[in-house]
């Protein structure tokens, strides 16, 4: 059933004014920063609020102006929204209380554009979610591009810069001139920029020319550059010289997390299941991202800086998800998608410890960190639950997707997907087991001083390990997200 | 009443008020002397040109695609010329805008001129007078004689209040401008010849001769390419732009570069059809060539106005993208473009003014930095710089939409080039935007914007946010005239 409703408006109208009150609050720190973290539990709230009316199978709809037939400025939810919606929104309230921490540990500057700006790149996030067609879509994209490269380049120096000027190229760029013409060759075949009613369908007649609807969803795939699929990923590592909340909630959840969605919601919202299993294009995508599923491991492996390696790591993690969707059978997708819940909880915990053992004992390096679980065991026992997310050890979250990915390529017989997936379990294994091992058995508990032993701000800690924690939590009870996405089949 | 026009509903000749009534300012300002009198006055009239025009645009009849709030009086009864007003939906959105940004300007000079003020505010009133006049006329004498008067008034602006190389760039402006002109007036009189008629509207879908249509095409097209200007006769504008004062640039930018698009909508397509689709391939290649081009001689600038100057060779080529592709979508995006090139590009030019009174210097660098110190001046800043890259949710981003749409349905080679130019777009004005605002370290000791400029900065944000996330109501103003002048082309295409 359709519910034509203005909810969707709510959380993107709430951030939006929290955003203001941010701005106008600059002089008060702490009503600042009370107005982030009350934004983003209000958010919260407000999405959820959305669940009941989706879980009765409903899909709620809103137009906000028409801007030429075919073409508006109008939202939609449906359980692939809220996925992402709630995500965004919940782990918003982690970061804002962690973003207070970190911030004031290290006496970080211009806290105000700081905090506008991560408040706006959520309400991109927001507005990517429900967005219910391309147009908006678009929009809440390019808004998350645009705001984010302050939060980028924050520290105003040539590194900063550097990587801010790397991301803008790469994001703005394939945005510009890959998905904006994707974008209009869609409208030309269709004549509608809205998303279709199901997963299977979607808008292209039957009679559009192959050749141009490949093309198009080429230029799809490659235009999203926020998803990190090789070659368009390497903006995702320059963007690491980010302040660390911002690599945690907007390069392990929102930015990244708004490429592969959109990337999802194109794949079956616009072109559906139907013809790009017509075309044969939906097991091409899986093998293309299975490069950088191995590559991008590959990489991580050698990389010796904490964050440079959860880097790698999420752009390989990333491209799971576009396997699982491109698997294009129920399976798969439902892997692909629930992979969005998964990788968030387990990343953010993980960018948050890298964070905290930066501020409170200033290591990036994997190679300084022998024996480190000694001085802070609460932020490294996190980590090491969060790793075992990642490497799909059960009962932790990530193992809820490599169940569905693996049942999903078993289910349309294909070897080569699954030789990928228990290679790629391999290497996460390889990269991420040696740190744990590292903080815990290796160095002497003896080099460690008592005052040497000290966690990061609680304001820190609490985030990351209630992070680590619910990714085990929904590793064991997976049955509300998996309920979810049932409704999109 | 003729056939192409409607009654006016008003009890008075409502277009002659919103053309006279910048004139009737200058009446006044010549019996002043103190300068800041001269200035309100010059405003107060401004105002109640725009206020009227509001009435205007608030009582069009956006149903028919005739000319609307007719006037009609014989002026040289002899050679058939007669004064006759009236706008439809293609010159009624420039009308408005021209209003809207007159008292702006007025606004804009208020510090930055401190000589010759009486006839500065002279100068700009006649300017307003002459341009609303082009829009509103329907006989081709009067449309000429408005057109030369816009002449005038904008080579003393500059020439007078300009910048060191005032000369050379208001002569400039001035030879290349009245070069096109002459053409004008030779296809005027051509058509004259034939049609024994200076009636815009009875010139229209005659149904001439191929040999004919060829050559009327090409001397209209000469003067409006100037006008536009096109690439390869934009060499004039950023010599203008950079000499000439604020609201010189800013006149320049908003509306005399309308002109041309103008004259290729309102002349071109409607009178010498055939023509106009035999050069329509030619004139895409100069539009595409123009984007590309415009863009890339943007990334290499360090004057801020000498940037946005070539980036309106960049817009405007959109504009006669638009036109040139003969969809519905490409006119619509057209007339978009004129609009929200003028509200934009005039915003920057603007803001330019504004750092320079500062300043003193329209070096990027020079200015650079201002993050810190001017939050209100970057917001604005950064508001017209991205709508200036067509950012989505931003005016633009809707015109430049409808543009591309119709380039790809017609040729899909031809879309993947302008798409160059708009990636290009992005990145010359996201640098100067970083500049501006985090370019330089030290500290400024700079006052941020005022409540005058806050004043006439904010209608033009507002109509930033309100096309790029509300257009239709601007679309349904034009659209019947549009799809009217569609249909009739389309009849004649098969």
């Amino acid at each position: 059933m359709v519910m034509e409703s203005a909810l969707p408006l709510l959380p993107i109208g709430i951030i939006l004014v929290t955003s203001i009150l941010i701005m106008v609050s600059a002089k008060r720190p702490n009503l600042r920063e009370f107005w982030s973290v009350a934004g983003a539990v209000l958010t919260f709230i407000s999405v959820m609020a959305m669940v009941p009316a989706i879980w009765q199978g409903n899909r709620i709809i809103y137009t906000l102006s028409t801007i030429a037939p075919g073409i508006s400025l109008n939202f939609r939810v449906d359980a692939l929204s809220l996925i992402f919606g709630i995500i965004s929104s919940f782990l918003w309230i982690f970061a804002s209380f962690y973003n207070i921490g970190y911030m004031r540990s290290l006496n970080e500057h211009a806290q105000t554009r700081y905090y506008t700006c991560f408040a706006i790149a959520i309400l991109g996030a927001q507005g990517v979610s429900y967005s219910g067609g391309l147009f908006s879509l678009y929009l809440f994209y390019e808004i998350i591009t645009l705001f984010t490269y302050p939060l980028v380049a924050h520290h105003q120096d040539e590194e900063g810069y550097a990587g801010g000027k790397k991301y803008l190229v790469y994001l703005m760029g394939t945005a510009k001139g890959l998905l904006l013409p994707a974008v209009i060759l869609t409208y030309v075949m269709t004549g509608t920029l809205d998303f279709a009613d199901n997963i299977r369908t979607g808008v292209f007649p039957a009679a559009a020319d192959h050749l141009w609807i490949t093309v198009t969803y080429v230029l799809f795939i490659a235009g999203f550059a926020k998803a990190a699929i090789m070659p368009f990923h390497n903006w995702l590592p320059s963007a690491m010289v980010a302040p660390t909340p911002v690599s945690a909630l907007l390069h392990a959840v929102a930015v990244v997390k708004a490429g592969v969605f959109c990337i999802s919601r194109v794949m079956l919202s616009t072109f559906g299941t139907n013809i790009l299993q017509d075309l044969g294009i939906g097991l091409v995508t899986a093998y293309f991202v299975s490069f950088t599923i191995l590559a991008a491991s590959i990489i991580a492996l050698t990389k010796d800086d904490l964050k440079a390696r959860l880097a790698y790591s999420t752009v390989s993690q990333l491209s799971y998800i576009i396997l699982g969707v491109a698997l294009l059978d129920n399976t798969g997708v439902l892997g692909g998608i629930i992979h969005i819940v998964n990788h968030g909880f387990s990343k953010i915990a993980l960018f948050f410890c890298a964070g905290a053992i930066y501020v409170a004992h200033r290591k990036k390096n994997i190679s300084d960190m022998a024996g480190i679980g000694y001085a802070m065991p609460f932020t490294m026992g996190a980590f090491a639950l969060a790793s075992l997310s990642m490497i799909g050890v059960p009962p932790v979250a990530g193992f809820v997707t490599k169940w569905y990915l693996l049942n999903g390529a078993l289910e349309i017989k294909n070897i080569p997907i699954l030789i990928v997936l228990m290679a790629s379990t391999l290497l996460n294994a390889g990269y991420f087991v040696p740190i744990t091992i590292r903080a815990f058995f290796e160095g002497k508990k003896e080099r460690w001083s008592r005052k040497d032993i000290r966690e990061a701000p609680l304001t820190m800690v609490v985030p990351l390990v209630l992070a680590s924690l619910v990714s085990l939590v929904i590793g064991i009870f997976p049955d509300f997200f998996i309920g979810l996405i049932g409704k999109l089949f | 009443m003729s056939p192409y026009l409607t009654m006016n509903p008003f009890g008075f000749p409502i277009l002659s008020t919103v053309i006279f009534l910048p004139l009737v300012g200058v009446f006044f300002i010549l019996f002043l002397r103190d300068d800041n009198k001269i200035k309100m006055t010059a405003f107060v009239a401004g105002m109640l040109t725009l206020l009227v025009s509001l009435l205007l645009f608030f009582s069009f009849n956006p149903g028919t695609p005739l000319f609307q709030f007719g006037e009609r009086l014989p002026w040289i009864p002899a050679y058939n010329i007669y004064y006759v007003l009236g706008v439809d939906g293609i010159s009624i959105m420039l009308i408005v805008l021209t209003a809207m940004i007159s008292p702006i300007c007025v606004l804009c000079s208020w510090k930055a001129i401190e000589k010759r003020v009486k006839e500065f505010m002279i100068c700009i009133l006649l300017m307003e007078a002459a341009m609303i006049g082009v829009f509103c006329s329907l006989d081709f004498i009067l449309f000429y004689v408005f057109w030369e008067a816009m002449l005038i008034p904008m080579y003393l602006l500059i020439a007078v209040w300009g910048g060191p190389q005032k000369d050379y760039a208001s002569l400039k402006f001035f030879i290349y401008t009245l070069f096109g002109s002459v053409f004008l007036l030779v296809a005027i009189i051509a058509l004259y010849l034939v049609n024994g008629t200076f009636s815009i509207p009875e010139a229209m879908f005659k149904g001439y001769s191929f040999q004919f249509q060829f050559w009327v095409f090409l001397a209209f097209a000469i003067a409006f390419a100037i006008k536009v200007p096109m690439f390869p006769f934009h060499t004039w504008l950023p010599a203008a732009h950079t000499e000439a004062p604020t609201a010189g640039s800013v006149f320049l930018a908003s509306i005399l570069l309308k002109m041309g698009t103008y004259g290729f909508i309102r002349f071109c397509l409607p009178i010498v059809p055939q023509a106009s689709f035999y050069f329509a391939p030619f004139m895409i290649v100069l539009s595409v060539v123009a984007i590309i081009y415009g863009g890339f001689v943007c990334l290499s600038q360090t004057d801020m106005k000498k940037l946005i100057a070539y980036s309106s060779v960049a817009h405007m080529g959109f504009v006669t993208l638009g036109i040139f592709t003969f969809t519905m979508y490409g006119f619509i995006g057209a007339m978009l473009q004129m609009l929200n090139h003028g509200v934009t590009t005039g915003a920057l030019f603007l803001m330019v003014g504004i750092i320079y009174e500062r300043t003193h210097s329209r070096q990027i660098y020079d200015n650079a930095g201002l993050g810190k110190f001017l939050p209100a001046y970057v917001g604005f800043f950064g508001l017209f710089a991205v709508s200036s890259f067509a950012f989505p949710g931003t005016n633009n981003f809707v015109g430049e939409l409808y543009v591309l749409i119709s380039t790809f349905s017609t040729s899909k080679i031809t879309g993947f080039f302008a798409v160059v130019g708009a990636v290009v777009a992005a990145a010359y004005m996201l640098r100067l935007l970083k500049q501006i605002v985090w370019g330089r370290e030290d500290k400024r000791d700079l006052t941020d914007l005022n409540v005058r400029e806050f004043i006439y900065l904010t209608p033009l944000a507002v109509f930033v946010l309100w096309v790029g996330l509300f257009p239709s109501p601007f679309v349904r103003i034009m659209e019947n005239t549009l799809v009217h002048l569609f249909m009739q082309l389309d009849k004649l295409s098969h």
